[in-house]
């Protein structure tokens, strides 16, 4: 993670799996699921993501189904963490599963496109560099910061088994 | 203090005498059910890279029935990728396009209350209405699972639903789960576990129970429980399963509840839920008039045979409108046999039906009877998120089997009561 932070890519309520990992892309390999990621609410957005950047969303982030292409995608586009006011729950523990870390954070909805942000896992906190606000997140329990440390749970499991 | 029903669950599956919500503990699975999707062809190549073994073939249920049949060669070795896998793993319940995970799980006498089970499904949470604690995880979650037997859980809280009174004809599970995501909010039980308890859960029969505890996802619920009792426990003897005792699986009367939410179901009206959410449902008469281009009956929510024998009911001796097309993709390869031996199908092609094979067909865009832009659908399925079911501009309604044949039947979404009986 640069000291410049990454850029907010900021989406409403109920963002689902449907528009995470269009039905119609699960064929294929995650390469074209990911190009069509969130396609249906930001036509730029799988084109112009960089890598470290960050998804905020607002409440139900990721509902629908438990397709983890849904967060497959975003780490495949190298984003660095979604920060949302809730989650759906399937789409949680398959985030942390790629190694992406979920932050439940209560003033997301503070944060406007374009922004500039950093995130502390280990301190719970969201820093906009844009506004110099800080955003507390709540805590991650501590098994799920080992599997995004080792990132995610198939490197973390290749490690913790004998 | 008392426990509920999810904390029992929990806690004899992570080998507790009791849990509180907020632990997180590790539990031991006793079934693990996936189908070709979210299945072998996503955690193969983990296994792998572990070097890993399945930690129990005969716990593993495998379905497939989101890419059947095939129709082109990327789904045809989905389906390859399946099969090799479940012989190449000794399998022996693998389903092979005979029909919907969660409808077929149970039908094949695989639940029994008290089981702790996950599925590779988000509508896994249909498990619940047998008195098991089941919920949906992704791929690699279930590669975890498969490699170790268990996972992890952070107790929920429980949210109980009460329904007391009586459904009025025309009115069935449906229409509650559709009142339910209007009143909570799609997402509302953010991953608690929801009991659906009362005099009118306690009435309906198993097929109704799974339609209800099927829809606990759209929720945002992580399981959707209904304690076990002789209607359960004579269901699964039907299958030839063994239920086993149900009385440790019953909530404790001073358990403690997050919430509790009373409903009374005389006053419930059929329920029609507008695009692109299941929480946008309201009185099917507030919807009258909207013209529809395909009428859907399919999926585990909505194509059972209890499903099916709704739609018949509506569709007897009428016909599909002129404008509007009825596609049926009945829910398993068993309901679609006992709806051909008591004449509900004979109703429904008679009715004008294009009977569709058995499988989740349309309603996640996967297999046939997807939708052009602009086309507007009525569906028996649970979910309506924009381009779910094909084209983005589509859009989708959902409703009761009885309302998705009452629209087939006026070409515009109305009132089923206008074409029942008694109603």
């Amino acid at each position: 993670m640069s000291s410049e932070g990454g850029t907010a890519w900021v989406f409403g309520d109920n963002i689902d799996t449907d528009q995470l990992a269009p039905g119609g892309t699960l064929k294929s390999g995650i390469d074209v699921v990911a190009s069509h990621c969130l396609g249906q609410v930001n036509p730029k957005f799988a084109n112009d993501v960089r890598p470290g950047d960050y998804v905020v969303g607002g409440s139900n982030f990721g509902i629908g189904s438990s397709r983890e292409q849904a967060a497959h995608a975003l780490c495949h586009l190298g984003v660095s963490a979604v920060i949302a006011k809730s989650f759906g729950g399937i789409f949680y523990r398959n985030a942390f599963n790629f190694g992406l870390m979920a932050l439940v954070c209560p003033d997301a909805s503070a944060i406007t496109h374009g922004e500039r942000l950093t995130v502390d896992p280990e301190k719970g906190t969201v820093h906009n560099l844009t506004r110099n606000e800080t955003y507390s997140c709540e805590a991650v329990p501590s098994h799920l910061v080992e599997i995004v440390r080792a990132g995610g749970l198939v490197p973390y499991l290749e490690a913790n088994r004998r | 203090m008392g426990q509920t029903l999810a904390e029992k669950l929990i806690a004899r599956a992570a080998g507790n005498d009791a849990v509180r919500p907020g632990d997180t503990v590790t539990v031991s699975i006793d079934l693990a059910m996936m189908h070709d999707s979210s299945g072998p062809r996503r955690f193969m190549p983990i296994l792998e890279r572990l070097g890993a073994k399945v930690w129990a073939p005969d716990k593993i249920v495998l379905v497939s029935d989101h890419w059947v049949p095939a129709v082109d060669p990327q789904s045809a070795q989905i389906l390859d990728i399946t099969r090799r896998w479940a012989r190449e793993n000794n399998i022996k319940a693998f389903y092979d396009m005979v029909g919907i995970c969660h409808v077929v799980l149970p039908q094949g006498g695989h639940l029994k209350p008290g089981m702790f089970v996950v599925g590779g499904d988000s509508h896994s949470t249909t498990g619940g209405a047998f008195g098991c604690y089941m919920f949906g995880v992704g791929s690699t979650d279930m590669a975890g699972v498969l490699v170790t037997g268990e996972t992890w859980l952070k107790v929920p809280e429980s949210i109980k639903i009460e329904w007391t009174g009586k459904l009025r004809p025309g009115v069935c599970a449906k229409d509650i789960n559709l009142a339910l995501c209007a009143h909570m909010g799609l997402g509302g039980a953010e991953y608690r576990t929801v009991e659906y308890t009362g005099s009118l859960i306690a009435g309906l029969g198993m097929e109704e129970r799974m339609t209800i505890s099927n829809m606990a996802a759209e929720l945002g619920a992580q399981a959707g429980l209904i304690a076990p009792d002789k209607t359960t426990c004579d269901w699964i003897k039907a299958t030839g399963g063994d239920p086993g005792d149900p009385s440790p699986w019953q909530s404790d009367n001073d358990a403690d509840y997050y919430a509790a939410h009373t409903f009374d179901a005389d006053s419930l009206e059929p329920q029609v839920a507008a695009p692109h959410s299941p929480a946008n449902a309201a009185p099917a008469s507030e919807h009258k008039g909207v013209a529809i281009d395909q009428a859907y009956i399919g999926a585990c929510t909505g194509a059972k045979l209890a499903d099916l024998k709704m739609a018949a009911e509506v569709l007897d001796g009428r016909h599909v409108a002129s404008n509007t097309r009825l596609l049926v993709a009945p829910a398993s390869r068993q309901d679609m046999l006992q709806a051909n031996s008591d004449g509900t199908l004979t109703k429904l092609m008679d009715a004008g039906a294009i009977m569709m094979p058995t499988g989740c067909g349309a309603c996640a865009g996967f297999g046939g009877g997807v939708l052009a832009e602009e086309e507007v659908c009525i569906s028996s399925t649970s979910r309506n998120f924009q381009g779910r079911m094909g084209a983005q501009s589509a859009k989708v309604y959902l409703g009761s089997p009885y309302s998705v044949a009452a629209a087939a039947v006026a070409g515009e979404i109305r009132d089923p009561r206008e074409f029942l009986k008694g109603a």
